[in-house]
């Protein structure tokens, strides 16, 4: 059906775009192995020097846990919100719905840099210290969107027949809510869930400019950065690297995998 | 549709409240601040609400500042055509010349560096572009050059850093636009006398150019608003927007240039959505 030649041409283009993609990440992880001071080349042997130090440095990993419960919490919090509001607008019909609907995916529209600057402007003027709390309002305010739409594009009429079903035998709403919308919906809300973690714990600029002295992995890396090419920055690279790679597969194998057979 | 009592209702409320109060309180209302911060100006380390448009002058008057416009806006138009030509193909070759059962496990490798943390990644592309990094000392080796290369904190260092995030983000919303299309398209196409070019071109390429004018539009909006990227990549060298804005906050602590600076910003991205707007829009129906 296709040429040879067309055959060669997209083989060659496929592997050369595959070796761009990994190129700065074969690297990374490469060098967070070098037996020296420098990541470049030469490539002198393979060491796990800079890991332990990683794991002995005490900044890097407070960044690590406070990274984690702040995407856990701020993404639990946005999920939740998201489903509530979700819920209603697609289940009642209230006064001004579409209005509400833009207002609550409106911050999607808008660049982290301006959530951030706001919310600083507002803190600094209410006087309220910059702290890992705010960091966490920052992320819930980027995520609640997202997890909105997510959830309110999955809530379909299928679903409304065996809500009233649940309604005729008894059920109140809040039951018919957490006991059969839920459930029903777990895999969008699985990975609105997940995918804001990883945008919370991936996301610089609101934890740049919304934390001060306790800060978020990214944060911390940054400042790592100033101090230039460091083997050391390679290896919490590249654990960072590993990590996001182990919730990836978790979302494959179990949110997106259970909804492809449909 | 359902009961939709007054009793009932009021519940409703209860469920939709607690979003649109945390939307108002922590998005709307912080917005509005910076909008009346960015009428102020700074005197000394204060804030004085002089309620004029100085900083938005100040903007078109300073050349740095209107620089830093140009330099964002050249950056994201390069990144945003770049990125959509090497994302196509990928994207193509993907859906139609990789078995089925492959396919998934193709895009997922294509996309997984994106899932680096965004700093790591930009540090990255800064061990391999550095003046000893692989590149350089590689090149120097085969003999190439015998010079390094200035690649790191120049603009070309900043879209390559870009283009390789991007080339990802576009595959994977091509790839979804590419997989929807029924295969009648192609049978129809060619039960007409088309040769395979003139399918694509005439065929799959324009409808898939709604999916195409998304990816790019969301390009432009990460693009132009992202500090991190030029900032570990490109250096001082040319300074884009964000890094003007950072370094107002930063070094100088003048929150209302920045926060009108912003607002500048955000003026670009409206102005860039409303003029995708017609293509936008086409997806939906």
């Amino acid at each position: 059906m296709y040429s040879r030649l067309s055959n060669v041409l997209c083989g060659t283009y496929f592997i050369a775009i595959y070796g761009f993609i990994f190129l700065p990440v074969a690297v990374l992880v490469l060098y967070s192995f070098q037996d020296g001071t420098l990541p470049i080349p030469p490539f002198n042997g393979v060491t796990f020097k800079w890991y332990s130090e990683v794991f002995a440095d005490s900044k890097l990993m407070s960044a690590l846990a406070n990274s984690i419960i702040v995407a856990v919490l701020s993404s639990i919090i946005a999920c939740l919100l998201g489903f509530c509001a979700a819920y209603a607008l697609s289940r009642y019909r209230l006064p001004g719905s579409a209005f509400q609907r833009i207002l609550i995916t409106a911050p999607m529209t808008v660049s982290y840099l301006i959530i951030a600057l706001g919310l600083l402007v507002l803190f600094n003027w209410m006087g309220i210290r910059l702290s890992l709390w705010t960091v966490g309002v920052g992320h819930v305010v980027i995520n609640l969107p997202l997890c909105f739409a997510i959830i309110y594009a999955s809530m379909g009429d299928h679903q409304k027949n065996i809500e009233r079903a649940a309604r005729d035998l008894g059920a109140n709403n809040f039951q018919v809510m957490l006991l059969i919308t839920a459930p029903m919906l777990m895999p969008s809300i699985l990975a609105a869930l997940f995918l804001s973690i990883t945008f919370s714990w991936d996301e610089f600029i609101i934890s740049f400019l919304l934390s001060r002295f306790d800060v978020t992995l990214p944060v911390e890396i940054w400042s790592l950065l100033r101090s230039g090419l460091n083997p050391k920055t390679n290896a919490i690279g590249s654990l960072v690297f590993l990590l996001s790679v182990g919730l990836l597969i978790i979302l494959e194998l179990f949110v997106f995998r259970q909804r492809s057979p449909k | 549709m359902s009961v939709d009592s007054d009793h009932s209702l009021r519940k409703a409320w209860y469920f939709v409240t607690p979003a649109i109060a945390w939307t108002i309180a922590f998005f709307v209302i912080p917005f509005a601040f910076m909008v009346s911060v960015s009428l102020a100006s700074r005197v000394g380390r204060q804030i004085v609400y002089s309620w004029d448009l100085d900083n938005y002058i100040n903007f078109f008057s300073k050349s740095y500042l209107l620089k830093g416009l140009f330099v964002s806006l050249e950056i994201t138009f390069l990144v945003t055509i770049l990125s959509t030509l090497l994302a196509y193909p990928l994207a193509w070759i993907i859906a139609e010349r990789v078995p089925k059962k492959w396919q998934r496990i193709a895009l997922i490798m294509a996309i997984l560096p994106f899932w680096t943390s965004y700093v790591v990644r930009s540090y990255s592309w800064l061990l391999v572009l550095s003046t000893d990094g692989v590149i350089n000392k590689s090149l120097l080796q085969i003999g190439i050059i015998s010079e390094p290369l200035p690649l790191s904190n120049t603009t070309t260092a900043t879209v390559i850093g870009f283009v390789h995030f991007f080339v990802m983000l576009l595959t994977l919303t091509i790839y979804s636009n590419l997989i929807q299309l029924s295969p009648n398209y192609k049978r129809a196409s060619a039960d007409l006398g088309a040769n395979a070019f003139q399918t694509f071109w005439h065929v799959i390429l324009p409808l898939t150019l709604p999916g195409i004018m998304v990816g790019a539009f969301l390009t432009f909006v990460l693009c132009i608003g992202d500090y991190i990227t030029p900032q570990i990549l490109g250096g001082n060298n040319e300074l884009t927007l964000p890094q003007i804005i950072m370094m107002q906050l930063g070094r100088r602590a003048d929150i209302p240039t920045a926060a009108a600076l912003s607002i500048i910003l955000m003026g670009v991205v409206t102005v860039a959505y409303l003029s995708c707007l017609r293509w936008l829009k086409m997806e939906r129906t």
